[in-house]
C-alpha cells in the first residue's frame, strides 16, 4: 500500500490548525515511526490518514485514491487502526475478539465461518496467545490484551497497521517485545506506521523516523539519522544525550554527569 | 465442525420450548379454570379443524380473550429485550434501555394527544408509533450537527425524552378530568388489558420486518459493542450501521409500546438475564433475550390480571420486580462489565 499525504491540514474548532501543511510520502512494508510532544498533532495525523477525520485542506490519497472516497469495508482491507486505548466493555472470549477483525472479508450480513475463526486462531498462535483463545478478554492483563488487538487486526489482513502509541501502557519487558513484534510484521511484508514518546523505540526499530513539530513533518528519514541529540532537544526543550552503548544507540534525558 | 458458535440443539429447544410452556400456561390461567391439557386440544381443534369435543365456551375464552393478551405479552416482551440488549451493546451502557433515545416519552406525549383529541383506539395506537418515531428523530437531528459520540446520542435522547414528559404533564392538566385523565394516566403506566387482534395485526407486518433487520445485523452488533474506532477499522460503517439499528430498534419500541402503553424495565432486567446465560454475542444473545423476554412478560401479565380482582397496570409492576432483580445484578456483579 503507498500512502500520499499532501499539505494535510486539520484543524478542530476552525480556527487553530492541529495539523498544518505536513506532506509525506509511505510505502508498506516499511516501519514509520513518528515521534513529536504532547499535543503536536500526531493521534490527528492518523485520524486523518485512517480517514475517520475530514481533512481541512489537502489530501491523504491511499494507493492513489482519496481515503474519503473509501467504503469503510475496502478501506479496512488496506489498513487496521489499533486506538491509544481500549476500553473493552463486554466478556467476549479473547477468539471471538480476533475473529470479529474478519469482519470485512465475510458477507454484510452473514456471521464467521469456520475458515475465519481457524484464521483467527492463527494469528493468535503467531502472536504466542493461543493459549488465551477462550479466556474473556475482559480479564487478561493490559499488555496481552494490547496483543489481542493487533491478533484481530493481522486477522483483517490489512497491508499496514496504523498503531497510536502503542507501547504506552506496557511494562518495560513488553515494550522491548513490542519492538521485536513490529520488526517481525514488517519482515513478513505488513507495515507499520506508528506514533511513540520513546524516541529509543525508533532506533531500536530502525525504520523510518519522522518528527512532527507544530503540526507538520520536520525530519525524516533513516531512524539514526533522525534521532540525534539535537534534534530531539528541539523537540523535547531537554537536554538529551543519544550515547553508543555496545552496539546500540540510547537516548538519555538530562546531563550525563548527573 | 460447527461453524456458527451459536446454539446448540439443546439450547434452540429450550428457547423455544421455553415460551411456549408459558403461552399454554397463561391460557390455562384465569377465574374460569381451563387446564393446560385443555388448552392444547382448543389450539389443536382449532388448527386441525376437527371437532376434538372441546367446551365452547372455554374455545371462545382462549381464542377471543386470552389468546390476544398472550400473543401481545409475548410481541411486547420479545420487542423490549431485544432492543434493549443492543442498546446497552451499542451505548456500551448497561442502564441503556429501548427508551433511552425518548421513544417512550414521544409515544406517550402521542398517545395522550390522541385521547385528548378523542380519537378511536386505533388513532391512540398510531399516535403513539408516529410521536415515538418523531422523539428519536429528533434526538438523531440535534447529534447529527456535531460529531455524533454515543454519550451526545443519549444525553440528547434524554433530553427530548424529557421534553415530551412536560408536554405530557400539560396534555394532563389540560384534559378533562373525569374522563380522559383518567384514560391518560392509564395508558402511561402501561396495560395488555384491552389488547385485542385488531391492534396485533395493526402493527405485526413492521414488527417482523424490523426484527429480522436486528437479526441480520447481529454480527455487526458484536462489532460495534467494542467501540466505535475499533468497529470503524474492522470495515463497519459505524454512523450508517449503528443508525440502522438504532432506528430498527425505535420503530419495534415504538409498535410494541402503542399495543401496550409505557412498560419500563423489561428491556434492562433481561438482557442482563439472558447475558448472564449465554454472554454477550449477539448471535446468542437475541435469541436468548426474545425467548426470556416473551417469557418474562406474558408471566408479568399474568400476574397482573389473577393477583386481585380488578386489573393492576403492567408497567407498575415491571417497575416492582425489575428494579431488585437489577440491584440483585450488581450485587452479583454481574453489571459490571
Amino acid at each position: 500500500m503507498r500512502l500520499d499525504i499532501d499539505n494535510l491540514s486539520f484543524s478542530y474548532d476552525g480556527a487553530r490548525p492541529v495539523v498544518d501543511g505536513l506532506t509525506l510520502r509511505y510505502e508498506s512494508p516499511e516501519a514509520l515511526c513518528i515521534l513529536g510532544a504532547n499535543g503536536t498533532g500526531k493521534s490527528t495525523l492518523l485520524q486523518c490518514v485512517i480517514g475517520a477525520f475530514k481533512p481541512t485542506g489537502g489530501e491523504v490519497r491511499v494507493d492513489g485514491k482519496p481515503v474519503g472516497a473509501y467504503s469503510a469495508r475496502d478501506l479496512a482491507r488496506c489498513m487496521a487502526y489499533i486506538p491509544q486505548t481500549h476500553v473493552p466493555a463486554f466478556e467476549y472470549p479473547v477468539i471471538d475478539v480476533v475473529t470479529m477483525g474478519r469482519t470485512s472479508l465475510i458477507g454484510r450480513f452473514s456471521t464467521p465461518s469456520a475458515a475465519d475463526r481457524d484464521s483467527a486462531l492463527e494469528k493468535l498462535d503467531f502472536l504466542g496467545i493461543a493459549h488465551l483463545r477462550d479466556k474473556p478478554y475482559t480479564q487478561i492483563s493490559g499488555g496481552e490484551r494490547q496483543l489481542v488487538m493487533i491478533a484481530s487486526a493481522l486477522a483483517q489482513e490489512p497491508d499496514v497497521l496504523v498503531l497510536d502509541e502503542p507501547t504506552a501502557h506496557l511494562d518495560f519487558g513488553n515494550q522491548y517485545r513490542f519492538v521485536k513484534l513490529v520488526e517481525q510484521l514488517c519482515a513478513q511484508g505488513v507495515g507499520v506506521i506508528m506514533t511513540t514518546h520513546f524516541p529509543d523505540h525508533a532506533l531500536e526499530l530502525g525504520g523510518t523516523t519522522a518528527v512532527m513539530d507544530g503540526g507538520r513533518i520536520e525530519h525524516i528519514g533513516p531512524a539514526r539519522e533522525v534521532v540525534t541529540a539535537e534534534n530531539l532537544h528541539d523537540l523535547y526543550g531537554i537536554e538529551v544525550n543519544v550515547e553508543r552503548v555496545g552496539r546500540r544507540l540510547v537516548c538519555v534525558p538530562g546531563s550525563l554527569e548527573g | 465442525m460447527k461453524v456458527e458458535r451459536g446454539l446448540g440443539a439443546l439450547t434452540v429447544g429450550a428457547l423455544v420450548a421455553l415460551p411456549l410452556a408459558f403461552a399454554v400456561g397463561s391460557l390455562a390461567l384465569g377465574a374460569y379454570a381451563i387446564s393446560p391439557l385443555e388448552v392444547c386440544q382448543i389450539i389443536l381443534a382449532r388448527i386441525t379443524g376437527r371437532d376434538l369435543g372441546v367446551d365452547a365456551m372455554a374455545a371462545s375464552l382462549v381464542w377471543e380473550v386470552r389468546m390476544p393478551r398472550v400473543l401481545a405479552a409475548a410481541m411486547v416482551g420479545a420487542g423490549l429485550a431485544a432492543t434493549g440488549a443492543l442498546f446497552q451493546g451499542l451505548f456500551k451502557n448497561p442502564l441503556a434501555a429501548p427508551d433511552t433515545l425518548g421513544v417512550s416519552n414521544g409515544a406517550g406525549f402521542g398517545a395522550a394527544l390522541a385521547i385528548v383529541l378523542g380519537l378511536s383506539g386505533f388513532g391512540i395506537q398510531m399516535g403513539a408509533i408516529a410521536f415515538g418515531l418523531v422523539a428519536v428523530g429528533l434526538a438523531f437531528a440535534i447529534v447529527s450537527r456535531g460529531r455524533a459520540s454515543t454519550v451526545t446520542l443519549i444525553l440528547s435522547g434524554m433530553l427530548i425524552g424529557s421534553l415530551f414528559s412536560s408536554l405530557v404533564s400539560l396534555l394532563k392538566f389540560v384534559a378533562d378530568p373525569t374522563e380522559k385523565l383518567p384514560q391518560i394516566v392509564y395508558w402511561l403506566m402501561g396495560s395488555l388489558s384491552g389488547v385485542g387482534y385488531d391492534a396485533i395485526l395493526a402493527v405485526l407486518p413492521l414488527y417482523l420486518v424490523f426484527m429480522a433487520v436486528l437479526f441480520l445485523f447481529r454480527w455487526k452488533a458484536n462489532v460495534l459493542s467494542l467501540g466505535d474506532a475499533e468497529a470503524r477499522s474492522f470495515g463497519i460503517d459505524v454512523g450508517r450501521d449503528r443508525g440502522i439499528i438504532i432506528a430498527s430498534c425505535s420503530v419495534v419500541t415504538a409498535l410494541t409500546v402503542s399495543m401496550s402503553g409505557i412498560i419500563g424495565w423489561v428491556g434492562i432486567v433481561v438482557p442482563h438475564l439472558a447475558r448472564m446465560l449465554v454472554g454477550p454475542d449477539f448471535r446468542r444473545l437475541l435469541p436468548a433475550s426474545v425467548s426470556l423476554g416473551m417469557c418474562y412478560l406474558i408471566a408479568i401479565d399474568d400476574v397482573c390480571r389473577t393477583v386481585s380482582a380488578f386489573e393492576i397496570p403492567i408497567g407498575v409492576i415491571t417497575g416492582i420486580i425489575g428494579v431488585p432483580m437489577f440491584l440483585y445484578f450488581i450485587y452479583r456483579r454481574k453489571v459490571a462489565w
